[in-house]
């Protein structure tokens, strides 16, 4: 067999065809008019995947919570553990970390230095004074005996939330690297696609924050 | 200063990995030595190492897979041999060797070779028959195919350094925790697969926007080949099932190194909570392995029918309610578990739900074939061979569905017996009919007919006379991994198990064999068109080896089966269709990124594995380094010109029209 043998046209014994023919070609040609999606559409639309995988690895944390927040092993419970007004003032660290992070975004679409490093560098503080108190909270509960290993509920509590802490470090460390960027590089388009990607990141964060500030501290203490 | 490693740490004193381990290493150095000497190592590095072209990946991911097939069937023989010879006696293999051996084959065959293949299929191919010229994100595709074979790397160095899980496939607690498994061989497991998981993911996300948002003009969804559909449903289920694996693996991790209570028997530890996590990945997996080839096999039957897939809609429909429906089964790997009748009556109906779209894709396939001229090539063969075969797989599928039956053959041979039948007839003999089909494609000749035809006998017949066996002391009640037995009823089935493996043997032989000859007589194999087979689909519009650049200018799509109809217009005019005009083409350059990052994960991850904190610290901070540099390049594409894109264009475009005025006149003049 090779190229063009035996292609002519013959009837198909089942008159069964891929597609319906003429009232797709308007759409095609519609759709050839546009060509390839742009560079930004395709790196926005992909991290928003990796993002919703991300989304799915929390889950798993939060599914596991969910079933041995119970298994405490005698140890101490949420309700004994977790102060609110700490978790209160992390909250609001994260959350309007989140609204400058849009102010930054904003401010590189600008092209206004002032606004884009003033306002990363204000997302940076935020994002560390949370970090800061997670860490604080984390090692007043080893110290009072109450550390991952205690338990099955504290594992899956210091695993969920040390996860999130994982994360918006990992995000502080990218908007460093994004500021130095943009000094280095100016507001160069694959920069402002990455600027883009940041920003997609550090709202998720916050997403998954609301979900774990009602489920592992609001549920916990409620409890 | 190296954690926990010694020399104690090599098997001295055992000679089967002491002696494999040492002629592996000869051999890889001999194999550098000889590139090295011929000066090659510079064409390698510029050429295939830092390629982020989708088809050198797609064939790096193919070459990794085949030489773990080899290393995943000496675990498989060896295995047949122990069953043949330990009865009423221990055997050759002591049962710790044992445990590893069955533990490496799982391991090896599932996560090296056949997600490999599969995705080395999908780079392969899906670009092209999307009429593009890359994947959406080439270097992070790069970067996704050295972490797999770090993985991979990483779980042959536990041959002769430390040892291997002894676990099975998955390692379940409370055998896998530390108490139980103190020594690196779970640990083994897990950094590998960690690190080759973000391969596999990153791999998800690509290829779920590639296919989602970067087409040739007129390529919409509905006029997709079904083998695109396909791989976006198994990418949809990668995104969505392996970040469920890592979580699971990252809290084993923790119980063993840091000493937390997820899976543990005491503090609260919840065990079965380790089995639905994992099935809860295990099971969309095993769809993440057989859409593809499901793929690859209606793509093979629709060309060597001569005929449009049959049901081309319904087809669609059904890979996609497989991709749902794969997430809502997983409990039916343990009904055993006692999660109460209704649960399991539960899950047993979705699963048994599955078979519905399994099926239709059956009957779409048979009347694919139904008054088609069929070609009976090589993998038309393989497809063929599969369509038996899986509908035995399905069947003995359905059954285990059943609770009640499944509480009588649970964790026995006879499911053993099922889920290779599904695999191999399934997925590997949907990769070997992908690897025949588009070698052609990838490398510009054709593989030899007769020796591709007679491996296939040989894999056909080795896995009935293997594997049919096994259903058959499953009933009689033989449970998996025993290291002896002393029922004499046993013992012929398993030494024609053993036969059959010995037949499959042949059938890899040829295999290699094959590839030989094709090579020593490309010439006369030559693929001179870039349409070997008389294909439908865009991957054969272009010249094979596809340049760099896939297409001269983006095909105008406008129907299914596109490139079928450009012929017909080609045919009816008696000319091709026009020369494009031929621009400067803009392709990515080519980046060491996914070599050095896959480099230190390696060293993190053998850190990691041996408790070297410090190497481990290093290895991060050099992988954070290398993305720092690669974000910091200011060229990341360059420009091929457009006379080089006209001379490779217009060479395949006269070899094309040869081809055509080649027809014979009254073919020609059909209308």
């Amino acid at each position: 067999m090779s190229a063009f043998q035996g292609t002519a046209d013959r009837d198909e014994p089942n008159h069964v065809r891929n597609d319906s023919g003429a009232p797709d070609r308007r759409a095609a040609a519609a759709h050839a008019a546009h060509e390839l999606a742009a560079k930004r559409i395709i790196v926005g639309y992909g991290f928003w995947i990796f993002l919703l995988s991300d989304i799915i690895m929390f889950s798993a944390f939060f599914a596991t919570y969910a079933v041995l927040v119970g298994n405490t092993a005698g140890g101490p419970s949420g309700r004994d553990l977790f102060n609110l007004r700490n978790v209160g003032i992390e909250t609001a660290c994260l959350l309007l970390s989140s609204f400058t992070c849009g102010l930054a975004s904003i401010g590189a679409r600008m092209r206004s230095g002032f606004w884009f490093h003033g306002a990363m560098t204000v997302t940076f503080v935020l994002g560390a004074a949370f970090l800061g108190i997670e860490i604080h909270e984390f090692a007043d509960m080893v110290a009072a005996g109450a550390g991952p290993t205690r338990s099955a509920f504290l594992s899956a509590f210091f695993t969920l939330v040390g996860c999130h802490g994982l994360h918006v470090t990992a995000g502080l460390l990218w908007l460093l690297t994004m500021m130095a960027q943009v000094v280095a590089k100016g507001y160069r388009a694959d920069i402002l696609r990455r600027i883009l990607c940041f920003g997609l990141f550090w709202h998720t964060l916050d997403i998954i924050w609301v979900a774990l500030f009602t489920v592992v501290y609001l549920m916990g203490v409620g409890q | 200063m190296l954690g926990k490693l010694s020399w104690g740490a090599i098997p001295f004193d055992q000679p089967i990995p002491l002696v494999t381990g040492a002629v592996v290493v000869l051999a890889i150095i001999a194999v550098l030595a000889w590139i090295t000497l011929k000066g090659w190592l510079p064409y390698l590095w510029r050429e295939w190492i830092t390629s982020v072209d989708h088809k050198r990946i797609g064939i790096m991911y193919t070459m990794l897979a085949m030489v773990m097939l080899l290393r995943g069937f000496a675990d498989a023989i060896m295995m047949r041999a122990q069953q043949a010879l330990a009865f009423r006696s221990d055997g050759y293999l002591p049962p710790e060797h044992y445990n590893q051996i069955f533990s490496a084959h799982g391991t090896l065959m599932i996560f090296f070779v056949a997600m490999p293949f599969v995705i080395g299929l999908m780079n392969l191919v899906v670009p092209l028959q999307l009429g593009v010229r890359d994947v959406a994100f080439p270097t992070l595709n790069s970067v996704s195919f050295w972490l797999t074979a770090t993985g991979a790397l990483l779980i042959n160095i536990s041959l002769v350094v430390g040892e291997f899980a002894r676990t099975g496939w998955l390692p379940f607690p409370p055998l896998s925790e530390i108490t139980y498994s103190p020594g690196v061989g779970v640990d083994y497991y897990l950094w590998s697969l960690q690190i080759s998981g973000v391969g596999t993911l990153l791999t998800g996300v690509n290829f779920v926007t590639t296919v989602l948002k970067i087409h040739a003009p007129g390529m919409t969804y509905m006029r997709m080949p079904v083998f695109c559909w396909t791989t976006l449903a198994a990418n949809l289920m990668i995104v969505a099932a392996f970040p469920i694996l890592t979580a699971t693996l990252a809290m084993l991790l923790l119980d063993r190194y840091l000493g937390f209570h997820f899976f543990t028997n005491d503090a609260g530890g919840n065990v079965m909570m380790f089995m639905n996590l994992i099935w809860v990945w295990g099971h969309p997996e095993v769809y993440i392995l057989i859409l593809p080839a499901f793929g690859v096999f209606s793509e093979v039957i629709a060309t060597f029918s001569g005929k449009p897939l049959f049901g081309y809609r319904s087809m669609v429909m059904a890979t996609m309610a497989i991709c749902l429906l794969s997430f809502t089964v997983w409990l039916h790997h343990f009904f055993a578990m006692g999660s109460g009748a209704d649960v399991n009556a539960v899950f047993g109906i979705t699963s048994t739900i599955i078979a519905v779209p399994t099926g239709v894709k059956i009957f779409n396939w048979l009347f694919t074939m139904f008054g088609g001229r069929i070609v009976y090539a090589t993998p038309m063969l393989w497809s063929i061979g599969f369509m038996v075969t899986f509908v035995i797989g399905g069947v003995t599928g359905v059954l285990l569905a059943v609770p009640p039956v499944d509480f009588v053959v649970h964790e026995s041979l006879f499911e053993v017996a099922h889920f290779h039948n599904v695999i191999i007839g399934g997925v590997l003999f949907g990769a070997f009919a992908g690897y025949t089909y588009w070698f052609p494609k990838a490398f510009g000749f054709r593989l030899h007919e007769g020796l591709g035809k007679a491996a296939f006998w040989c894999w056909l017949v080795g896995f009935y006379l293997a594997f049919m066996p096994l259903y058959v002391v499953g009933l009689m009640g033989m449970t998996r991994r025993m290291q002896h037995y002393d029922v004499p009823d046993w013992r012929p089935w398993l030494l024609i198990a053993a036969g059959g493996a010995v037949v499959i043997l042949a059938g890899i032989i040829l295999l290699i064999v094959q590839l030989g000859v094709s090579i020593h007589r490309r010439e006369e194999l030559r693929d001179v068109t870039g349409d070997p087979w008389n294909g439908r689909s865009l991957e054969w519009a272009t010249p094979s080896p596809p340049p760099a650049f896939n297409f001269a200018a983006l095909p105008r799509v406008e129907g299914g089966d596109a490139y079928w109809s450009m012929k017909q217009r080609a045919i009816q005019r008696a000319a091709l269709n026009d020369e494009p005009v031929y621009t400067d083409i803009e392709m990515p350059r080519n980046s060491p990124t996914g070599f050095i990052c896959a480099f230190f994960a390696t060293f993190m991850g053998f850190a990691l594995i041996w408790h070297i904190w410090w190497i481990a610290i290093l290895a991060v901070l050099g992988a954070y380094a290398t993305f720092v540099v690669f974000a910091w390049r200011d060229r990341v594409e360059y420009f091929i010109p457009a006379d080089v894109v006209a001379r490779i264009d217009r060479a395949n475009r006269s070899a094309r029209g040869e081809a055509l005025a080649q027809l014979p006149g009254a073919l020609r003049m059909t209308p």
